[in-house]
């Protein structure tokens, strides 16, 4: 299979820290990639070293067939990144940063300013176009940010943590967009910390835990990894009175519905029972051994 | 945080429609180059604030050098004639310290980590911030010159040497601009690339700009006799006025380009160690 990103045995040590400890990625060309881990497992430094910004002590990357230490400028030439601060220019109004930026892509004055106004519509920030940076809101930086990179149409796209600090309105949007530049044929790779976008948009997820990937697959075949499906007893409101794990066997289940009849909470008025596919946070917390919670501050 | 429960829609693992995107495209030979100082420019216009302290602050150092201290300094009232030289290059290092900020902060806000991962020459961000600097410098320079001669300084310089104080003060600008850009890759933050600008520009006091330094206490006089600024303003001195050009000249030469050497070594290793790492 053709491959947009090839890694392998990637190794990166900052001073005393053991950023990355051998990491293995294999991203087919045309899909949408998502590196889950928490703060600190090494996922803007992956992406720091698959978009040539830091070379790796050890191991190899290579975009969609250059290396990215050997040959960075091919590399350059066929990505774009966001990255996890909006790295936008402040002075500049938001039509002023995509017409720069798409000068610097290589559009000519008119084709980056009529690239500008296309991308000032999709974002819906038209209004904002002549106003600096300075002034837009968090969720509107973020779309200009996004915006930044969409200036040409690239093969690989990188978003580190593209959602982060994004109400719930602008996360969906940012998601509609990711999957309409997957649609266009684009490899998109993002990092994220969050499971739930994880599971909605990837192709495949990657688990970084302490600078490896620890599982790599589809959301169902990680969740595959922790066993079957989840039966769960609520009551009236709604909230979670016991949860049953069963090993996806008729003879599991079963197992789990005997298991209800002894707790007393099944008796209470109004309570109701569900079976659930296991949740990402299932998986994470099977594979690491602790809760996703964040444990060290991201050291890139 | 919490995960989803049952979610419903999740893709299709491998390849989608749709063919994939090209590359992009190569640049013009000097497009990146031009974008950039039309940046800085548009920076510096926006910036209405530094550029007029850049201006003011030399315009009042030098109302209040002539007219406070000049008669207590030289009684015979030529010391315009003396301090202008000094207030010139006093101005120019005092405008071209704005660069370390704009560099700090370029460097903070990742948007040169950006402009890294693009198929350009990146160390062009900093050739932008150079060339708007040397073009406000040598604009604040104009008006310092301008306010001089309102206030009773009488350059004796014919055209050639007026074009040799252009060139001298060019040169010397570039100098400390790529100083200071440099200055502001080493900084962590754009505050911290403010304040070692400062110290710099304390240079000028220890040098022959506002007094001759033979009336300085001993100890400090190698000092201002050999420091970088001393020749420039003597070179600048004997162009505008009738002193002798001697081998300041060549001095003030060596001494800037020797700066812009060490400044571009020093810089271009720090802009590379310093990638993608904010």
């Amino acid at each position: 299979m053709h491959l947009a990103i090839d890694a392998r045995g990637l190794r990166k040590r900052f001073g005393p820290a053991d950023v990355l400890t051998g990491l293995d990625l294999a991203v087919p060309a045309g899909t949408i990639f998502a590196l889950l881990g928490p703060n600190g497992a090494g996922k803007t430094t992956t992406i720091n070293i698959l978009t040539t910004l830091v070379h790796p002590d050890e191991g190899t990357a290579r975009i969609a067939g250059h290396d990215v230490v050997a040959d960075p400028e091919a590399v350059k030439r066929r990505i774009s990144l966001t990255g996890q601060s909006a790295a936008v220019d402040e002075v500049l109004t938001g039509a002023e940063n995509l017409v720069m930026f798409g000068r610097l892509s290589g559009l000519s004055a008119r084709g980056a300013r009529r690239r500008a106004d296309e991308l000032l519509r999709r974002f819906e920030l038209s209004d904002a176009a002549g106003r600096r940076l300075g002034t837009y809101s968090g969720g509107m930086r973020r779309r200009l940010d996004l915006a930044l990179s969409l200036v040409v149409d690239v093969p690989v796209i990188f978003l580190d943590e593209p959602t982060t600090g994004l109400d719930t309105r602008s996360r969906q949007e940012l998601w509609r967009v990711i999957r309409s530049l997957a649609d266009g044929g684009a490899t998109v790779f993002l990092t994220t910390q969050y499971l739930e976008e994880a599971d909605l948009l990837a192709d495949r997820i990657a688990v970084l835990d302490r600078g490896r990937v620890v599982a790599e697959g589809t959301a169902d075949e990680l969740k595959a990894l922790v066993g079957g499906e989840v039966v769960e007893l609520r009551d009236a409101e709604g909230a979670l009175l016991a949860e049953l794990p069963t090993d996806g066997t008729v003879h599991g289940l079963r197992r789990a519905v005997e298991e209800l009849d002894r707790l007393a909470a099944a008796s209470v008025d109004g309570s109701a029972v569900s079976i659930r596919r296991p949740s990402l946070d299932d998986v994470f917390l099977q594979l690491t051994g602790r809760e996703h919670a964040p444990a060290l501050q991201e050291s890139r | 945080m919490t995960a989803s429960t049952a979610t419903a829609s999740t893709p299709a693992a491998g390849p989608r429609a749709g063919a994939a995107p090209a590359l992009r495209p190569r640049l013009g030979a000097l497009t990146a180059e031009r974008v950039f100082i039309g940046r800085s420019f548009t920076h510096s216009v926006r910036d209405v604030e530094s550029m007029l302290l850049a201006v003011m602050l030399p315009v009042m150092l030098m109302l209040m050098f002539t007219w406070i201290f000049g008669n207590a300094i030289d009684p015979s009232g030529d010391y315009v004639d003396y301090v202008v030289p000094g207030i010139i290059l006093l101005c120019a290092g005092f405008g071209s310290a704005a660069t370390a900020v704009s560099v700090a902060n370029d460097m903070a806000t990742g948007v040169i980590d950006r402009f890294r991962t693009m198929p350009i020459r990146s160390g062009a961000v900093l050739t932008g911030h150079v060339v708007a600097s040397l073009v406000r410098n040598l604009f604040a320079t104009a008006v310092v010159i301008c306010v001089g001669l309102l206030v009773g300084f009488r350059p004796s310089a014919t055209p050639l040497e007026w074009l040799g104080v252009f060139a001298v003060v060019a040169l010397y600008i570039l100098a400390i601009t790529y100083l200071f850009a440099a200055i502001g890759l080493a900084a962590k933050t754009p505050e911290a690339a403010n304040g070692y600008g400062f110290i710099l520009l304390f240079l000028p006091y220890v040098s022959s700009a506002f007094v001759p330094v033979d009336t300085m206490p001993g100890w400090l006089q190698p000092v201002a006799e050999h420091q970088p600024i001393t020749p420039v303003i003597e070179t600048i001195r004997a162009l505008l006025t009738d002193a002798p050009l001697g081998a300041e000249a060549w001095w003030a030469l060596g001494w800037c380009l020797a700066i812009i050497a060490a400044a571009a070594v020093w810089g271009a290793w720090l802009f590379r160690r310093k990638a993608g790492r904010r």
